[in-house]
């Protein structure tokens, strides 16, 4: 009986590993199988996951199958006497270069593959860098004067507790990265503070983000969408709440949307020169506290004790206004305070440290212009 | 063969009273018995496999449906760090410990280990260590959170003052290790009795000896590795931070050129215990002897050239990802002449399916498709595609769950009646198998799929898309959990009472521990050398 379970079991495993992966060649977009991309090269990528993954179906199917045998007909039960053979150099050679053959099989393909992966330098028609920061991305257009930061919609966060209905829960950004296809384009990545990993399935695009060093991965997108994925390298607390969006559009799309960011960038430039109210500070403060800041200090403003320090009562926040500006700005070496000079502009650092000041339980009564934050850079 | 009648069994025992345990709970303290030590090393193994398992129950709770329900991110970060640790250095190695050091003075007719005191200490420094490790979970800033990887720069600069407790833990656990390791080579090389040749040991004093090996060259690693994060973190020194001329990269390089070989160190006397197992129910020797020992070395060896397989993405020239890709997937070579070594030595055999060898044919299986997974990431262009997510998950667990757990659960069957003098109840052992088997393949199998489809790993919630995947994983996950607890049950039962074992214990049984000894066996293994064939 005990046999006659485990014989099933093994044919359940076949059956169902086979049914996989015909159902999973039939239907691509049915969860079972690897993204398909919409990249050459990450179509040469799906194509070696399937040999690999045949490779060891055929495999499996002999060993399994041989094991099986026994385990019907070579059982005492059955009234099957041991032989007693063994130590067979023949067999072990055998047996040692047939593997040898079919690796050298795999190895060949995957060579090729690898070394175009790898050739991110040649033909390069658009250069991104991309910046990995706890827990957010920040894109730079090199060439373009275009820079902005990419982190969890709203409407994701808002609702983190039952996410039931909302399509693209986990997977939207405020602001998506745009860019055209039929481009080569070069990803450049690095990291502000620990190591991220960038990672879209469709573009078959997955680099380590490092502090310190500066790695590259290329993708030629061939057709226009919408694709998403997410940070893959563990890098903290929100280390699953650091989505990617990108839009993949055509080439006239993407030089007006080039024009547009230009524009709003000049737009908040001259809003850094107006003197702002109170009122406006604070109310804008919270918006970028509760997307920059809440992470680790809390939404309340209470921290994460032994880990992340309150904002409550800090004696930094209750301190001299430029203390509190040095350490926003510059953030704190040695600690997991980051330096928001190159995240956010003059008026949203004004704002923060405003709102900083005059809620979370503080009330020190004073206003940062933004004036103050471009003297202070 | 040796077959001895209970009145020869009191005799033996008799004779060796005055040699016999103390009384009372110090006993336990000051035991210098490769059995009691033996005992204690499992028992910690099973204490610390339900302290990791009750933490892999909050980890599948909170990712039973996508939002955040049970537990916050930084808490949940703190489980998966701890699970890992807790389950690679207090359950699967102290387990394999324990069994070397109830296993290795019988198999080579030894009384005891060769340095019993250093014995004792190895064993007593984990209890501190691992006491000093879970306490940081009650402090300011909780558990180690950045993966039992430990990755700089967010172990060092970015993590909480508690991981200065994590990185003396680490030290002892080394140093306990170490010791260990030192005492199992001695042992083997210095006390086999007469005609005990090398080429005649039984395959898993082979793979132990092997593994003890390669403990010694890497623990040190290890230890150098937490040792410059602790500079880092409060001496002033740049070892992984860029900022000061070092690389956060050259961790990983220095964490995997230990954590590779660790890989094997979980898992070569797993291959020792399925190679003593499989022939004993087919009722036929092991098909190739001298390819298993070589096909072992072969593997250690391989796994000190291959650690950068785990570090595709980080941005490694071409040269270097093609030369780790190459030396990786050919550690599938000697890998598989051992799969082939048992499906041939069951070839034509006479098998009967008791519970351990229920358990050692699951470990064949099921190792095998952890495994071809293995092969698979060993691919550098697909890796990138599957590094860091639930692809890896499956793929590890296959090997560690149900490769080396389940090689361990399968010893325990497969020893306890010689250990012990008691049979375990057959019943309660078969139920167990099947509970466990279709349970941890409900847990793991379908990680693979939400893998594949775009999960990354180590996330407290995810996106729709993964939802089902993950609630069919979380059943399977608590199935599985609940099993272990059935597991503690049927260990207690039969340390309690059972069936009378045979000296034999199992028809097919060979090796000096079933041919030369009772069971249970006395206090002092072999007092005198028992004769080699």
């Amino acid at each position: 009986m005990i046999f006659n379970k485990l014989s099933r079991r093994f044919l359940v495993i076949v059956t169902g590993l086979a049914s996989v992966l015909s159902v999973s060649a039939a239907h691509a977009e049915y969860e079972l199988n690897m993204t398909e991309s919409v990249t050459p090269i990450g179509q040469q990528l799906y194509s070696l996951h399937m040999l690999v993954l045949w490779v060891c179906v055929v495999i499996g199917v002999v060993v399994f199958g041989a094991m099986a045998w026994s385990i019907i007909y070579h059982r005492k039960s059955k009234g099957a006497v041991a032989a007693n053979f063994h130590e067979s150099t023949t067999v072990e050679i055998i047996w040692t270069v047939v593997p040898l053959v079919i690796l050298i099989g795999i190895a060949i393909p995957a060579t090729g593959t690898l070394l175009d992966l790898e050739d991110a330098k040649t033909d390069v028609d658009i250069t991104l860098q991309v910046t990995g920061i706890q827990w957010k991305w920040k894109y730079t257009y090199i060439d373009e004067d275009v820079s902005f930061i990419s982190s969890l919609a709203q409407s994701s966060r808002d609702v983190i507790s039952d996410p039931t209905g909302n399509e693209n829960y986990l997977l939207e950004v405020d602001e998506p990265v745009v860019l055209p296809i039929n481009k080569k384009i070069r990803f450049l990545f690095h990291s502000d503070d620990v190591i991220h990993a960038w990672w879209v399935p469709e573009l078959a695009v997955k680099q380590d983000s490092v502090p310190g060093f500066i790695n590259d991965s290329w993708a030629t997108i061939e057709e226009p969408g919408t694709y998403r994925g997410q940070c893959a390298e563990l890098c903290g607390k929100d280390h699953g709440f650091m989505p990617i969006v990108v839009r993949a559009v055509t080439e006239s799309e993407y030089e007006q949307w080039l024009v547009s960011k230009k524009a709003e960038a000049a737009a908040a430039a001259a809003s850094a020169e107006q003197e702002w109210s109170m009122k406006d500070l604070v109310a804008r403060g919270e918006t970028v506290y509760q997307a920059n800041c809440s992470a680790c200090h809390g939404p309340t403003g209470a921290g994460i004790p032994g880990a992340f320090p309150a904002m409550t009562g800090s004696a930094i926040v209750n301190g001299d206004a430029a203390g509190h500006i040095d350490v926003v700005v510059n953030g704190k070496a040695g600690t997991a305070m980051a330096s928001f000079k190159g995240q956010l502009n003059d008026v949203d650092i004004a704002a923060v440290i405003t709102y900083e000041r005059n809620s979370l339980g503080n009330s020190v009564g004073d206003m940062v212009q933004p004036s103050a934050i471009k003297n202070a850079r | 063969m040796y077959t001895e009648t209970t009145h020869d069994t009191h005799d033996t025992h008799d004779d060796h009273d005055h040699h016999g345990p103390a009384k009372g709970l110090l006993r336990w303290v000051t035991t210098t018995n490769h059995k009691d030590i033996g005992t204690l090393y499992l028992w910690l193994a099973f204490t610390m496999l339900l302290y990791g398992g009750s933490m892999a129950m909050i980890i599948r709770l909170e990712l039973f449906q996508p939002g955040l329900q049970w537990v916050e991110p930084h808490f949940f970060n703190q489980m998966t760090t701890m699970h890992g640790l807790v389950m690679v250095f207090g359950a699967i190695m102290p387990a394999f410990v324990g069994l070397a050091n109830w296993l290795v003075p019988m198999m080579i007719g030894a009384p005891d280990m060769a340095l019993p005191r250093l014995n004792n200490w190895s064993f007593w420094i984990l209890p501190f260590a691992f006491t000093m490790l879970a306490s940081t979970t009650l402090m300011e800033g909780g558990a180690p959170a950045f993966g039992w990887t430990f990755y700089a720069p967010l172990s060092t600069t970015f993590a909480p003052d508690t991981t200065d407790f994590f990185i003396f833990a680490v030290h002892l656990m080394g140093i306990s290790s170490v010791m260990g390791a030192i005492n199992i080579i001695a042992t083997i090389l210095n006390m086999r009795a007469p005609g005990m040749t090398l080429m005649k040991m039984p395959l898993f004093v082979w793979t132990w000896l092997i593994t003890a090996y390669l403990l010694i060259a890497v623990m040190p690693v290890l230890a150098g590795a937490v040792t410059m994060m602790l500079t880092d973190r409060h001496f002033g020194t740049s070892f992984f931070d860029a900022a000061g001329g070092g690389d956060p990269v050259m961790f990983q390089h220095i964490f995997w050129f230990f954590g590779h070989p660790e890989v094997y160190i979980m898992i070569l006397p797993a291959f020792g215990i399925i190679s003593a197992i499989i022939p004993t129910f087919a009722r036929k020797p092991l098909f190739g002897y001298s390819s298993m020992v070589y096909a072992t070395a072969s593997i250690a060896i391989l796994s000190f050239m291959v650690w950068a397989h785990h570090m595709f993405t980080t941005g490694m020239p071409v040269a270097g990802e093609l030369y780790f890709m190459y030396a990786t997937i050919l550690i599938s070579v000697p890998t598989g002449v051992k799969v082939f070594n048992w499906v041939t030595t069951m070839w034509k055999g006479s098998m009967t399916f008791e519970t351990p060898m229920l358990w050692a044919l699951g470990f064949i299986v099921m190792f095998t498709i952890g495994g071809f997974s293995g092969l698979m990431l060993g691919v550098a262009p697909v890796d990138t595609q599957y590094h860091d997510t639930y692809f890896v998950v499956a793929h590890f667990h296959y090997v560690l769950v149900t490769g080396a757990l389940y090689s361990i659960i399968a010893a325990f069957y497969y020893w306890v009646p010689k250990w012990t003098g008691h049979m375990y109840d057959e019943k309660l052992g078969k139920i167990h198998f099947w509970w466990s088997t279709i349970a941890v393949n409900v847990l793991f199998f379908p990680q693979h799929f939400v893998g594949l489809a775009g999960m990354p790993r180590r996330i407290p919630d995810y996106s729709l898309q993964f939802a089902e995947f993950n609630m069919i994983s979380s059943i399977g996950g608590f199935a599985f959990g609940l099993a272990q607890v059935f597991f503690l049950y049927i260990v207690i039962k039969t340390i309690k009472g059972g069936e009378k074992a045979t000296a034999q214990v199992w028809e097919g049984a060979t090796g000096l521990e079933f041919e030369h000894l009772p069971s249970p066996p006395p206090y002092h293994s072999f007092t005198e050398a028992p004769p080699v064939k």
